[in-house]
């Protein structure tokens, strides 16, 4: 990969309850926590994929409050997640419970500046590792082609 | 006790030195002795290691009795990485898309 080129996303899992992944952002944090807790900015960039809408997107930012996304796709499939607030430190950190499919867990979003330049390191940290085991495998529907460079990266990842 | 392979694959990976030792096999079979080189740890130490992960189906161990080399077995690795790619792609997809709305919410504030 060229080193001038934005790394992209990075995922890890730091323990075998966790998943991480750590990205950059060419703006400030203030407007990067902005567009990660204001529902009229994210419901225009949490989409997945080509083809999702998302047609609930509530959000009672304090601590104790609720959240709630819905996801639409062409087809009427949805899929819902919902969570309660936990930590809101803006512009740096914001933590909250994750509930979907009968598995709760625990999100976690660091915000760090440098240069104008933001870096998130989010975490979702499950209560035990068969639930994050459960939660993972039930991304395995959809499946995809790969190749084997990714599992390098994989290990790499998670060493 | 989880008992699907995918979970099965996760808790042979959850542990750094079978983590190397796949890491190392990726490069071609080892024997024991060879994959046992680069850690402060018995053989019976690493034999315990290479069992779980001969369990999870992630390597084959040779028959010839004194060797035994071990092969990395990929499959349950790719199932490991099609569930990080599917992860991946909703990530990916949607900060890709949050890089240009940045710009769009930059130019609305100012």
């Amino acid at each position: 990969m060229n080193p001038t080129t934005t790394p992209g996303t990075v995922f890890s899992m730091p323990s075998d309850r966790e998943v991480a992944w750590t990205r950059t952002f060419a703006a400030p944090r203030e407007r990067v926590f902005r567009a990660f807790t204001e529902p009229e900015h994210v419901r225009r960039w949490l989409l997945g994929p080509e083809g999702w809408t998302m047609p609930v997107c509530e959000m009672d930012l304090r601590v104790g409050g609720g959240w709630r996304y819905v996801w639409r796709n062409g087809d009427g499939v949805e899929f819902a997640i919902q969570g309660v607030f936990r930590e809101i430190e803006r512009p740096a950190r914001l933590v909250y419970t994750e509930s979907m499919m009968g598995s709760e867990a625990l999100q976690t979003i660091v915000l760090t500046e440098e240069d104008g330049v933001t870096t998130m390191v989010s975490s979702l940290l499950y209560g035990s590792p068969a639930e994050r085991d459960a939660a993972v495998a039930t991304g395995m529907a959809e499946g995809s082609s790969q190749s084997y460079d990714r599992l390098a990266e994989v290990l790499a990842a998670a060493s | 006790m989880a008992t699907d392979p995918l979970s099965t694959t996760f808790a042979a990976l959850a542990d750094p030195t079978r983590r190397a030792i796949l890491a190392r096999l990726v490069d071609g079979p080892a024997t024991v002795t060879e994959l046992s080189a680069p850690f402060a740890m018995s053989g019976p130490a690493i034999s315990k290691h290479l069992r779980v992960l001969e369990r999870a189906g992630l390597i084959t161990r040779g028959r010839e009795a004194q060797w035994r080399p071990c092969r990395l077995q990929a499959t349950p690795l790719q199932e490991v990485t099609e569930w990080a790619e599917h992860f991946r792609r909703f990530w990916d997809a949607s900060y890709a898309r949050l890089d240009d709305y940045l710009e769009q919410m930059k130019d609305d504030e100012s």
